[in-house]
This record gives structure tokens, C-alpha cells and sequence, in this order.
């Protein structure tokens, strides 16, 4: 049986999710059976480079570059899996989403504390190169269809052990319920 | 003794009911479990989060607030119910700014421990990410409005020596809150609003006296056990 493929990434997330991942602990070397790896943090590939079964999408979409990335994901993976709670529902970046986008960016880079001194010709990034950064963080359930979700933050390892295993393998997995949590 | 009890069916199981009590009640000593957010044991009940409804003879009912009659056929749970409730779940979570993972209630929450219950992965609805503010301007507790689901508990359960309402609603419609009376409020004493943040089923009111995120993750109230455990183990203990 060909192995089965996976991509990961992390958008608008802290890479809590994937250290979460690797907190499978032993059980990787199963995972290397089951598994390939194409764009992912992981093995540091940064483009696709062929089509995929499994999908792992870490964070919410804060910036234009989040929605290419998220959109590129939804083209090249079969299954996506939203995973932890910035995926799910913004998590912490979205604690902006009640603040109009000037009023952070000044706080940001104008008047906080820190940078007060530091930006002394007041400048507000705008560089072309930069991704825009979006009204809102946004779920990725609101930007593409997901197709799973593990709530957690960051998701318990188990549960993203026993939903790799389950969509690998096709078996049906029973999923604990202590390992269902939304903190 | 006969006419002290009527007789009710729940889920296809004859049980013996007092008169005059509501189903909830009832269903919960004969240990059914039926989920419920803004109702609370030995309160009046509200009947304003729905999530307690059920079939009676065949039409939603909620159950806090429906008395028991003779006869009545009951049904608690069916696919279409589960997945009503988890609606309502989901509606509550998009409606406010609930951060579990920031959230010193967290783990003892009664809205998350319903969401993990009925198995809510992500909500069907968009989330609203509503404008609420904290009001940090009373001595003995913080009131989040990011994290109020209107369940009314405060306002039924917080008065004072004298019997006023400590807590009130202010506003209509999507910008209705909780308010504390500017008044009474003054009779708000740390019991009082240990109490209030008690009985708050999340993380909206929270008492001054003591510290968040003191009991470690893995021992909270709902980290092991569903909610409404206890009420189910009373009818596994009943058979055996």
C-alpha cells in the first residue's frame, strides 16, 4: 500500500499545535511507517510538491498570505484537519478582532510602551513585499471548507494521534473523552 | 400514599414523579440526566437558555420549567434533540468572545462542559466577535461581558440581607447585560460575590478573593468526567 501523504503548517498559530504533535512520542516511528511528509515545518519543504492525502492547518488566517497558503492547502490535500483552537476559532490573535485595525497597528508601532523611542519617524509598515494584514483573524472554517477539527490548545497529543491513525488507516478510532478540550 | 406520586414515562421508563415538580427535577432523582445551562437546582427557573428541552407527548417542552403531570410520555434524548442542544452550544459560543484557553473558569465551565458533552468540534455559525467590555469597578468582583450567556443565575440567586436584587439586566436586545445596582451593590460582601461567581456557569463573574487557574489542569471539575456524570452514576448505583 502506498504511504500516505501528509502537509502541515502553521498560519496565524504559535507552533504550540505541532509540538503538540510531536509530543506523540514513540509512536513517530509507527507515524514513519504510516506516512510521508511533503510541505511541512516538519521536514522544512516549502512547496508542494505533489498531491496530498492529509492536511494539518495550526492557526487562524490573519494576513493575505494566510488565505494563499490556507487556499494552496485546500487545492493540493484531500482531507484538510483544522487543529487547536486558532484554527477553530481565531484563539488568541483574534482578541484584536474587537479593535479597529488602526487603533492595533498604532498601538503596535506608534505608542506602546517598547516602541515609543524606538520609531522615532512614526513609520507604519507598509512594505510591499509584507502580506496584508486582514480586518479580522478568521477561523479557516470561514475562509475554506475544513473537512475535521481538534479542538485544544494546544490539541491533547492522543487526539491527534488517534485522528492521524483513524484517517491513515481507515480503521475507526474511539476517541477518549478527556482528550476533547477546548484549553 | 398512592396519590402522593404520579406516574410519568421518561425514555420508555416508568417513574414515579411528585406533583407539582418539573421534569428536570424529577428525571435528575431518578437519575436521568438531562443537560440544562441556566437552571440550577432549588432556583425558580428561567426557562432562557432552551438547552433543557425535550419531547412531551411529542412536542418541545423545555424541561425546567414544565411540571410533571400524570401520564405524560417524555423523550430525552434522540438524535435530532442532541444535535438541537449542540446548536444552542454553538449559538452561545459565537455569539459572545469565549477564550477558553484564557479563561480562569476554565475546566469547571458549565457552557464548555456542555460543548464537550454533546461533542462540539467547531461551531455550524459564524463567530460575531461582538464588542463587550470588563467592568473592573467594584471592590469584591469582575464582571466579563465577553463571557456572559444571560442565564439570569445571578440575578435569581444575589440579594441582599434585605431581599433586593443585587444583579439586573440593562438594555434589550443584542446589547442586553448584566448590570450591578449602583445601590444595592454596596451590599455586594465577599460571601455574597464568592457566591456569584459560584453559581456563574462560566467565567463572567469572578470574585476578588481568590487566585484563577489554582487547581491544575487534569483535576477540574469536567477534565475526567462528563458533565451530568454524578446524576447518571445515581441510577447505576439504583440498578446494581
Amino acid at each position: 500500500m502506498r504511504k500516505k501523504i501528509i502537509a502541515t503548517t502553521s498560519l496565524a498559530g504559535c507552533f504550540g499545535c505541532h509540538m503538540s504533535f510531536l509530543d506523540i512520542d514513540e509512536r513517530i516511528l509507527d507515524l514513519v511507517e504510516l506516512v510521508e511528509f511533503d510541505k511541512s515545518p516538519i521536514d522544512d519543504i516549502k512547496k508542494f510538491t505533489r498531491e496530498c492525502d492529509i492536511g494539518l492547518i495550526e492557526g487562524g488566517v490573519c494576513n493575505s498570505e494566510n488565505v494563499e497558503v490556507l487556499k494552496e492547502f485546500r487545492k493540493h490535500c484531500k482531507v484538510l484537519v483544522s487543529f487547536g483552537e486558532c484554527a477553530i476559532m481565531g484563539g488568541l490573535p483574534a482578541l484584536r478582532n474587537t479593535v479597529p485595525i488602526r487603533e492595533c497597528f498604532e498601538e503596535a508601532y506608534l505608542h506602546g510602551p517598547s516602541v515609543e523611542e524606538a520609531n522615532e519617524e512614526m513609520i507604519l509598515p507598509n512594505d510591499e513585499e509584507l502580506p496584508m494584514i486582514l480586518d479580522k483573524v478568521y477561523p479557516c472554517h470561514e475562509v475554506v471548507k475544513i473537512d475535521y477539527f481538534l479542538p485544544g490548545c494546544p490539541p491533547r497529543a492522543d487526539l491527534i494521534w488517534n485522528t492521524l491513525y483513524a484517517l491513515v488507516t481507515g480503521e475507526e478510532v474511539k476517541i477518549p473523552y478527556e482528550v476533547i478540550k477546548y484549553d | 400514599m398512592n396519590n402522593e406520586y404520579i406516574t410519568i414515562t421518561i425514555d420508555d421508563q416508568e417513574i414515579k414523579a411528585r406533583p407539582g415538580e418539573f421534569i428536570v427535577a424529577a428525571a435528575r432523582r431518578n437519575g436521568i440526566y438531562i443537560p440544562t445551562l441556566c437552571n440550577m437546582p432549588g432556583v425558580h427557573p428561567a426557562g432562557s437558555c432552551r438547552i433543557c428541552t425535550v419531547y412531551v407527548n411529542g412536542r418541545p417542552m423545555t424541561s425546567c420549567t414544565t411540571p410533571v403531570a400524570e401520564g405524560m410520555e417524555i423523550e430525552t434524548r434522540s438524535p435530532d434533540l442532541e444535535d438541537f442542544r449542540r446548536s444552542v452550544v454553538e449559538l452561545l459560543f459565537v455569539e459572545g468572545n469565549h477564550f477558553c484557553p484564557a479563561c480562569e473558569k476554565s475546566g469547571n465551565c458549565e457552557l464548555q462542559a456542555l460543548g464537550y458533552r454533546l461533542e462540539m468540534m467547531a461551531p455550524r455559525y459564524p463567530y460575531q466577535f461582538p464588542e463587550r467590555d470588563i467592568d473592573a469597578s467594584w471592590p469584591k468582583l469582575i464582571k466579563d461581558h465577553n463571557r456572559c450567556v444571560l442565564c439570569k443565575r445571578c440575578i435569581r440567586t444575589i440579594l441582599d440581607e434585605e431581599g433586593h436584587h443585587i444583579f439586573a439586566f440593562r438594555y434589550r436586545g443584542h446589547n442586553l447585560q448584566i448590570t450591578i445596582d449602583p445601590e444595592y451593590g454596596k451590599n455586594l460582601t465577599d460571601e455574597l460575590a464568592e457566591k456569584a461567581a459560584k453559581n456563574c456557569p462560566v467565567g463572567s463573574l469572578l470574585y476578588r478573593g481568590k487566585h484563577g487557574f489554582e487547581t491544575p489542569i487534569g483535576q477540574r471539575k469536567y477534565d475526567k468526567e462528563p458533565i451530568g456524570s454524578d446524576v447518571e452514576k445515581l441510577k447505576k448505583a439504583k440498578v446494581s
